[in-house]
This record gives structure tokens, sequence and C-alpha cells, in this order.
């Protein structure tokens, strides 16, 4: 018998915590196989987030650190500047890097910091019961938007990719999604490229992916894929907003 | 050894796999593992191709898969 697939050797064997059938764990899987087709996992730092992430470390088989709500960014800077020759990245939620942390991520890219950000958007706040996020979709039920958000009492949801791809410092910023095998191996392949031009000195490297909550979007997991692809795709397009000729 | 190995244990019943399978080669057991949830087998090893998309989009890396 021949191998097909098997599990990244930068994960750990522990059990995941995440909700049944949410995409983080899918995403894990995507980063934990970049680091080791790009064989750093030696000197890979990764910083997690506060939201359904907090425990990443315990999932990636490297040194790991967690930031306050929406630091991420600015904890990485710190470590990547102490630490020239690691290859460091942030993974975090749309309300950890959207909300709270959208001053530290708008000034981590203006700065041109060489860091790996993996900013995963389920339009929501997972960890805290599901609350409207900045990301929530205009008309989208919550916990804080019973009746669906409205533009005229919360404003209409920001678009970081979009965003971040008109900043100098950005040198690279993508959007991709894990709901097909094929959407899939294309995120495999931005996210593996958001490291290595990370490993070829530039920065700042985002990749935004569109995920899933299906506890506090109160789908199933299947379903969640499909709202994804039908709901989100359409206001959050999928795609390299700036990546260089020299990257591609 | 199978094509498609599933470990019950960690498997959360999420059913992913079972509905990205492009043959329809996985189904959901009717009994609980220890923490309470469904977990997947390969009820149709015959029509599986290992083409490895159960294994891809598992959340908790319940799954690998071999080509014989
Ligand atoms: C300073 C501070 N403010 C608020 C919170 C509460 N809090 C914890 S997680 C979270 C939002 C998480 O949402 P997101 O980043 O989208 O992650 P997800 O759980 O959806 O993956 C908030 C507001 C906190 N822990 N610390
Ligand atoms: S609450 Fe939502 S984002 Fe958090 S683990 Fe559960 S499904 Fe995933
Ligand atoms: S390897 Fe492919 S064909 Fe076989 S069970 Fe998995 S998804 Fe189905
Ligand atoms: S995708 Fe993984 S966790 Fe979900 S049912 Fe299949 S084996 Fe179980
Ligand atoms: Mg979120």
């Amino acid at each position: 018998m021949q191998d097909v697939y098997r599990t990244s050797n930068s994960l750990t064997k522990n059990t995941m915590h995440y909700c049944p059938g949410c995409a983080h764990g899918i995403i894990h899987k995507l980063v934990a196989e970049s680091i080791d087709e790009l064989g750093i996992r030696e000197k890979t730092i990764g910083v997690a987030p506060v939201g359904c992430a907090v425990l990443a470390y315990n999932y990636f088989n490297i040194d790991c650190v967690v930031a306050a709500h929406g630091r991420a960014p600015a904890m990485a800077t710190g470590i990547k500047r102490v630490h020239p020759d690691r290859i460091v990245f942030t993974y975090q939620g749309d309300g950890d890097l959207a909300s709270i942390g959208a001053a530290e991520i708008v000034h981590a890219a203006m700065r041109g910091e060489k860091i790996t950000v993996i900013f995963v958007n389920n339009a929501i706040y997972g960890m805290t019961g599901g609350q409207m996020a900045p990301t929530t979709l205009v008309g989208q039920k919550t916990t804080t938007s019973p009746y669906g958000r409205q533009v005229e009492h919360c404003g209409s949801p920001i678009r970081i990719a979009e965003m971040l791809s008109t900043i100098p410092g950005a040198y690279s910023v993508s959007r991709v999604t894990v709901t097909t095998p094929a959407n899939l191996m294309k995120a495999k392949k931005t996210i593996k490229r958001a490291f290595q031009n990370q490993i070829d000195g530039k920065g700042l490297n985002i990749v935004e992916v569109l995920s899933t909550c299906p506890t506090n979007w109160g789908r199933t997991p299947y379903e969640s894929m499909r709202w994804v692809d039908e709901n989100m795709v359409p206001y959050y397009p999928l795609g390299d907003f700036k990546v260089p000729e020299e990257a591609k | 050894m199978k094509k498609v190995v599933i470990d019950a244990e960690r498997c959360k019943g999420c059913e992913l796999c079972v509905k990205y399978c492009p043959k329809q080669c996985l189904d959901i057991a009717d009994s609980t593992n220890s923490k309470g949830y469904l977990p997947a087998f390969l009820a149709r090893e015959d029509d599986c191709i290992s083409c490895g998309i159960c294994g891809r989009m598992c959340p908790d890396s319940a799954i690998e898969v071999f080509k014989p």
C-alpha cells in the first residue's frame, strides 16, 4: 500500500477542541503541511490569537505563543525583529484581526513586517457565542443582530484583503477558502507561498481564509461550506489582490 | 490494510468526508465512540479510488488514505 494522505509532522497528535466539522481544523492542516513541505518546522514560531484558535499551540508541533486579543501582529513583529532568521506567523480570527486588532494589522502591514498572517474569516465571533463581527454579512443573524445586520445601524462588512492591498508595505494579499477539494488545493498553494515569501525576506504576507462556524451559524458542517460559497464568496471574492510577479 | 483507515476515536461524526467522497464510499456508524460521536466508516471499499479527498477534508485528522 502506498501513502496517499497522512497527517502532517507539524501537527501534534492531540485531539482538537474545535466543534465537529469546524473549518479551523482544515486550515490548521494546510498551515502544518506548508511548514512541513518547506522544511521550516524547527525554525517556525506561531502566534495564536484570542478566539476559538487560542489553543492552537496544542496542535502545531512548533514553538508558539498567545497574544492578547488582536495583538498578534505586534507580538510577531517583536519576535521577527529579534530573531530575523525565524519564520513567524500569526493565526487570527475576524473578531481578533478585523475588530479589536484592526490597528495592529494595518500598522504591521504599513511597516512591511516580514511575517505571515493567516486570517480566518468566519463572519462571527465564534468563541464567545456567536456575536456580530465587523465581517458579519448584511442581513446575517447573530446573537447581537437577531434581526440580521443592518447597514444603517452597524455599517457594511469590512473587506480586509481589499483594504490591506492598498497599503504599500503589504507584499502579498490573497483571499481563499476551503469549501471544495479544488478550493482547498488553491488555499494550500497560497498559504505555502505566503510562507515562501517570508523565507525570501518579503513581508507582510496575508492570506484571508473564508471559514465556517457551524455551531453559531446553526447549520451542519456541510451546509456551512455551501453557505460560504453562496453568501460569503459573492461579497468577499476569492483571488490574489496583490502578489508581485516575482512571487508568482 | 484498508484503502481508507478511519480512527473512530478521533472522529467527531461531522460527515464532511461522507459528503465530499466522490464515490459515496463512506457512511456514518450507528453506534457511538467513547465521546458520544457517531463515527464515519468505509462502507464500500470496492468503490474507493484512493483519491484522498476524505482525508484532506477531515478537520480532525482522523483519516489516512492508501493506494494498493
Ligand atoms: C480584550 C478582550 N476583549 C474581548 C474578549 C472576548 N473575546 C474572546 S474571543 C472574541 C472574539 C473571537 O472571534 P474571532 O476572532 O472571530 O474568532 P473565532 O472564535 O470566530 O475563530 C472576543 C470578543 C477578550 N478575550 N479580550
Ligand atoms: S464556535 Fe464556531 S469557530 Fe469556534 S470551534 Fe465551534 S464551530 Fe468552530
Ligand atoms: S479516498 Fe476518495 S473515493 Fe476513497 S473514500 Fe476517500 S474520498 Fe471516497
Ligand atoms: S470528516 Fe473526519 S471527523 Fe468528520 S466524520 Fe469524517 S472522519 Fe469523522
Ligand atoms: Mg470569527
